[in-house]
């Protein structure tokens, strides 16, 4: 069976200006969020208290909230959390005597005269140092993956396509904060994991639609780069859609299977996946023709040069 | 024709039982158990052995074996109630001498484990337990060196007769003011032969000639890394009382220990155990002076005041008797004349000579045992966090010294059996070189590390046959054969992780999954490749070997950008994160293998041969 029964033809670049306004937009939609509002940062950011308890009985959220409140813990933010026994409960940075200790305390005040035992099931304390540092460090991991990889992408392609390949992972990192700006999903330790395994998806994704743009540029006598970056994009997208669906596929089943607390984690992925699919057609191949790429660029130098590559790369 | 060379089809036989066998020992379950290890002076013989067989026996407790190895003892028991009534049995028998351990014991066949294959290990988030990592305060240790350093000088000076106004440690450096030049002089060359570590700068505090001595910047270091060293050792010892079977104690970074404790379930006690500061210190009791005086200000320089726990003021003499660290073991018992709780110590050789000179010079007089205990405050200032860190020391006993004290006595003086039990705990353990504050926390109960277990395999498996059936679907024999591949990748990461021993998380499992739909995308690339080859007219046998040539480059360029990805998540990552970026390098490197050679091979066995072959495809 194929997803594509004929060679396709759509012509994807002439609506590159529709998808470049559209891109730009989504983009100061999220930025403007994450400038507005900001992004809901977890307890592994700000620093805090954070207890998941299950109930054997319905957790009576009421009555959870009066008895944190009556034992000084106004500012506590109770929920359920996938079921109606379970509920997890956030604490901010308390100027408490011992914050590592605050769990214990809270869970002995809620099994203080209750009648059935409350099984805990999590409890994450973050120092507020430690958050800053891991926010710190969450930025700088970010910065070295994109600087890494255009330093590759140059090196095995032509600058152009590394400016290309990072515009598009950096289209696909503001579009994935923006989501959870916009959302306000809890926005932790395991999304920004998820971001970067998505620079890494987006980027794979990109390569391939290159690597091919490269090869007929090299290859079509004929045709403006516009024309060549079509034929291109049609030769990769059944490779490109099919690709996409067995990662969706398997990231839905984490989605749907792999329990709350993957739950960010695999919103995350989705999204960038979606976000990233769509950036390798429209904002990498995008950017490499608003950049003026032509044949003559990716003709190989000439032949008494030592350090080039039969691919045409030069290292 | 597409043939492979003979070695290489060996080759990918060869890995893929290779893989196979040391990915086996995951298959089986493991038992619960109870883990005896030698404490101080328990050893691990027969004779324990049918010891605890008698015990268990008398409980009619059913065990399913006994067996000694690498230094312990091993019960195992058929579910995890019984492994706790064990426990409590064998907590009455041989506490004390043993420490005593709930664990899981590995049924890997003797034959499979003698080879080295090996189960992976499980994270906390799956096995349930806590991580802890904890900050040591560097401050603190070096304020502690420079007071050793100031109580050094102090009976330097006085051994040599030169006389001192004071003695004090400011916060980086020790000042000691002098009456007059000459003495300060003097005391300069004294300072100067017996210490070469510490800088030793002349100044003038108000009209009076003093010395400054800071360390040097290798001495500040070295107390740094000894510090932490010495904490290390003294937590292991802790968490070695408090019954934990394959705990990780490490260092991380500069100044943090990470702790991770499976199965414990009482964090409240383990974080008082470890997180505790307290240490004693026995001082003399300056009677000249009156303590009454020292609350009005009038402090005499030799001396401080302190405050016993009834509420009693008590002036102490500046110079330390003795300290916590001389102690090497201690035990709780009741005060045989007044039956109180007490801690019934012993000290080691130098200990016991210093305090029986001391105790003997000073006979008659009343001696203290201080408390010390060091708390950490988080405050809110001007709104910034701050960390606020107080001492809080305590007399716990104040009594006349009868006789020449030596190798071992008694402390009273405590509130309850607990205390006593506790206090016993904390100095046999050793004290902390320099207090530790708990900075993180994660917990994870057992209930939710099941959870997680059968969550994350059931999310394997279900997106494993999305995939699965999906490729049959579009690329028929070709979406079998990559499906074998998928097969196969998935048993060389897990032999891999088994090998590496490395530990698998939940975000780990995720990192899996995602390798298993980025796995075929190598073969997605190679099977769109043949059908293009296919369509423009070329033959069966031409088309298989251009698509798997043309495809390679794309390949490996695209895996290489996402390796690149998950080493910087590596190289940050905290320990979830790791878990999830070595499954997926690991994946992605498995999965090169697999998709391409792994594919060629069945591919070439298919089809290969047949010139006038219709790929199904």
């Amino acid at each position: 069976m194929q997803l594509l029964k004929e060679k396709t033809n759509f012509n994807f670049m002439s609506k590159r200006k529709i998808a470049a306004v559209f891109s730009m937009l989504l983009i100061l939609a999220s930025i403007g969020s994450l400038v507005i509002q900001g992004l809901n940062f977890g307890i592994d950011f700000t620093g805090g208290t954070m207890i998941e308890l299950s109930y054997p009985e319905e957790a009576k959220l009421e009555e959870i909230r009066t008895k944190l409140e009556q034992n000084g813990y106004a500012d506590a933010i109770v929920q359920n959390f996938g079921s109606i026994h379970d509920i997890l409960i956030r604490l901010p940075v308390h100027a408490a005597e011992n914050m590592a200790e605050l769990s214990n305390r809270i869970v002995d005040a809620l099994q203080a005269d209750h009648e059935t035992i409350i099984d805990v099931r999590r409890v994450e304390f973050v120092g507020p140092q430690v958050g800053e540092e891991l926010t710190e460090q969450g930025g700088l991991a970010m910065l070295y993956a994109l600087i890494g990889i255009l330093i590759y992408v140059s090196f095995r392609f032509e600058y152009r396509f590394a400016i290309g390949s990072v515009v598009a992972l950096v289209h696909d990192v503001i579009l994935t904060l923006g989501f959870f700006s916009v959302t306000q999903l809890e926005f932790d330790l395991t999304v920004l994991a998820a971001i970067l395994a998505i620079i890494g998806y987006s980027l794979n994704d990109t390569i391939v639609v290159f690597d091919r743009i490269r090869e007929t540029f090299l290859k079509m006598r004929k045709g403006t780069s516009e024309e060549i970056v079509n034929r291109a994009l049609n030769d990769t997208l059944s490779r490109t859609l099919m690709t996409s669906i067995t990662t969706l596929l398997v990231v839905t089943s984490l989605f749907i299977f792999g329990g709350e607390v993957i739950h960010a984690f695999s919103i995350a992925l989705l999204i960038g996946i979606l976000i990233g699919t769509y950036s390798s057609i429209y904002i990498a191949s995008n950017t490499i023709l608003a950049m003026g790429i032509s044949k003559a660029d990716l003709m190989p130098p000439e032949k008494d040069d030592e350090d080039v590559n039969e691919d045409g790369s030069v290292v | 024709m597409n043939q492979y060379p003979a070695w290489k089809n060996a080759l990918v036989l060869a890995v893929i039982i290779i893989g196979a066998f040391f990915a086996m020992p995951n298959l089986f379950d493991k038992d619960p158990a109870v883990q005896v290890s030698a404490g101080r002076y328990g050893s691990i013989d027969l004779a324990l052995m049918t010891k605890v067989e008698t015990a268990l026996k008398a409980q009619a407790i059913n065990y399913t074996r006994a067996e000694l190895q690498d230094n312990r003892l091993l019960v195992r028991l058929a579910d995890a109630e019984t492994q706790l009534q064990a426990k409590e049995v064998l907590n009455n028998e041989i506490k004390g001498d043993y420490t005593i351990a709930l664990n899981l014991a590995s049924t890997t066949p003797s034959w499979l484990a003698s080879m080295g294959a090996k189960a992976m290990n499980l994270g906390l988030d799956l096995r349930g337990g806590v991580h802890f990592l904890m900050e040591v305060d560097m401050d603190a240790a070096v304020k502690l060196a420079l007071e050793s350093f100031a109580s050094e000088f102090r009976a330097l000076l006085r051994d040599e007769k030169i006389r001192y106004k004071r003695i004090q440690v400011e916060a980086d450096k020790i000042v000691i003011g002098f009456r007059n030049i000459e003495h300060r002089d003097n005391a300069t060359n004294k300072i100067k032969d017996d210490y070469k570590d510490v800088k030793i700068v002349p100044v003038e505090v108000g009209t009076t000639p003093s010395l400054a001595v800071n360390l040097t910047e290798a001495l500040i270091r070295e107390t740094k890394q000894t510090a932490l060293q010495q904490n290390i050792t003294t937590l292991r010892n802790r968490i070695n009382e408090l019954g934990v079977a394959e705990p990780t104690v490490q260092q991380q970074g500069d100044s943090r220990i990470v702790v991770q404790l499976p199965g414990v379930q009482d964090t409240a006690q383990a974080k008082k155990i470890l997180g505790a500061t307290a240490t004693l210190e026995f001082r003399l009791v300056d009677y000249e002076n009156e303590a009454q005086d020292a609350i009005n200000g009038r402090v005499p320089s030799n001396s401080k005041l302190y405050y016993h726990r009834d509420g009693r003021p008590y002036l102490l003499k500046k110079q330390v008797m003795l300290t916590g660290e001389h102690i090497i073991n201690s035990t709780s018992t009741l005060d045989p004349d007044s039956g109180t709780p007490a801690v019934s110590v012993t000290l080691d050789g130098k200990g016991s000579r210093i305090f029986s000179k001391v105790t003997g010079d000073n006979i008659g007089n009343p001696m203290a045992v201080v408390f010390i205990e060091s708390k950490t405050e988080t405050r809110k200032i001007d709104g910034e966090i701050v960390k606020v860190r107080r001492q809080l020391p305590q007399i716990i006993s104040v009594a006349t010294i009868r006789d020449q004290l030596a190798k071992k006595f008694q402390i009273t003086g405590l509130d309850s059996g607990a205390e006593a039990s506790e206090l016993a705990l904390l100095l046999r353990a050793g004290a902390l070189a320099a207090p530790i504050e708990i900075v993180e926390e994660r917990t994870v109960g057992p209930s939710l590390g099941q959870d997680n277990i059968d969550q994350g395999f059931q999310s394997v498996m279900i997106g494993f046959a999305f995939v699965l059936v999906f490729m049959i679907i579009w690329y028929r024999i070709f979406g079998a054969v990559a499906n074998l591949a998928l097969a196969a990748n998935l048993v060389l990461i897990v032999a891999l992780l088994s090998l590496l021993q490395a530990t698998l998380t939940l975000p780990g499992i995720a990192g899996i999954v995602l390798t298993v739909g980025m796995a075929v995308d190598a073969n997605v690339l190679i099977f769109e490749r043949i059908r293009e080859e296919l369509r423009v007219g070329n033959t069966a046998q031409a088309s298989i070997d251009a698509g798997y040539g043309k495809a390679f480059s794309t390949i490996a360029d695209a895996n290489i950008t996402t390796l690149i990805a998950a080493i910087v998540l590596f190289s940050f990552g905290t320990g979830s994160i790791k878990g999830f970026a070595v499954t997926l390098s690991l994946g992605i490197l498995t999965s090169m293998f697999t998709a391409i050679m792994g594919t060629r091979a069945a591919v070439n066995l298919i089809y290969g041969r047949k010139s006038q072959a219709k790929l199904s495809i």
